[in-house]
């Protein structure tokens, strides 16, 4: 399985993911954001970060940048792609998924680990997973999840909401949410489920020694369901 | 010309950082503030002496980039 990490000035999840990536078995590519054209991949991810300094609003300008047709293009056609939160905020600016990321509700910069839920077995993101919550961890200033009630309720309808904020149990109450989400809201799909964009950066907890050891899960998983 | 472009967050969008400016000045004896939102203003230099069409032009940068139409409105003066 091949994939591919873009890489924007100011991305510093990257390598990170690279590193991920390998170890659960894919082939993966570092892109550069100038570049036109992706190598051919079975997934796309755009990284963690603060592409373009988070200037104007966080993923605006990376939106429109150079290898963004290209992603398009893919995503369109069925490709995966994943964004991990500055890639999650790149995915919403570009339209790829709706809704926006607004900055957290308590103005702070929020690093920690947090537990999320997953809504939504049916796609190549989750089935099969082993676990219904994952510890995963976060660290963001812009991750309170906004939308239109029309699209909160096109969410709803096509069962779009990936993963929310929970306890270690799975409850979902406003106590365990970090930064305001609306519904809680960590992640969510596009509607034939093939883009995937969430806040939490499962390429952090990829090792019993780190604080968690469920990014594995989600990595295993996909590569599993890729094959 | 130059056209100038004023991007605001919309009705009922939360602005934590126009609440903190509001609080800040709170506390500096200014308590008759009752709420700051704050927006983004563009001067933008355009290379055509044809108000109309700059405008237009202006107009579609904003509905592309200069604003995100989920959360913010913008106004070309």
């Amino acid at each position: 399985m091949k994939s591919a990490v873009i890489i924007f000035p100011g991305s510093n999840c990257d390598r990170d993911m690279d590193v991920a990536l390998k170890k659960f078995g894919f082939k993966n590519q570092m892109v550069w954001h100038n570049d036109q054209e992706i190598p051919k991949s079975d997934l796309i991810v755009l990284p963690g970060g603060f592409s373009y300094g988070d200037y104007l609003r966080c993923g605006s300008i990376a939106g429109k940048s150079k290898i963004i047709k290209s992603v398009v293009e893919f995503a369109n056609s069925g490709g995966l792609v994943l964004g991990i939160c500055n890639g999650f905020q790149i995915l919403t600016e570009t339209g790829l998924l709706p809704g926006v990321l607004l900055q957290n509700k308590y103005q702070k910069f929020i690093c920690k680990n947090v537990h999320v839920k997953i809504n939504n077995k049916e796609n190549k993101y989750f089935k099969n997973i082993k676990k219904e919550i994952l510890e995963l961890h976060i660290a963001h200033n812009e991750g309170n999840y906004f939308c239109s009630e029309d699209e909160i309720k096109s969410l709803n309808d096509n069962n779009q909401i990936a993963v929310t904020y929970c306890n270690e149990k799975g409850r979902e109450d406003e106590q365990y949410n970090p930064n305001g989400a609306l519904k809680n809201i960590a992640g969510i799909f596009s509607k034939n489920k093939n883009i995937l964009g969430m806040m939490p950066h499962p390429e952090r907890v990829i090792d019993k020694c780190l604080s968690s050891n469920d990014g594995s899960f989600f990595f295993e998983n996909l590569f599993e369901n890729l094959k | 010309m130059k056209v100038k472009v004023i991007v605001t967050l919309k009705n009922g969008v939360l602005d934590p950082q126009g609440k903190a400016i509001q609080q800040t000045l709170n506390g500096m004896n200014f308590p008759e503030v009752k709420e700051i939102r704050q927006g983004k203003y563009f001067d933008i230099e355009i290379n055509t002496n044809d108000e109309k069409k700059a405008k237009d032009k202006v107009e579609e940068m904003c509905k592309k980039l200069l604003a995100n139409l989920v959360i913010e409105d913008y106004k070309i003066l």
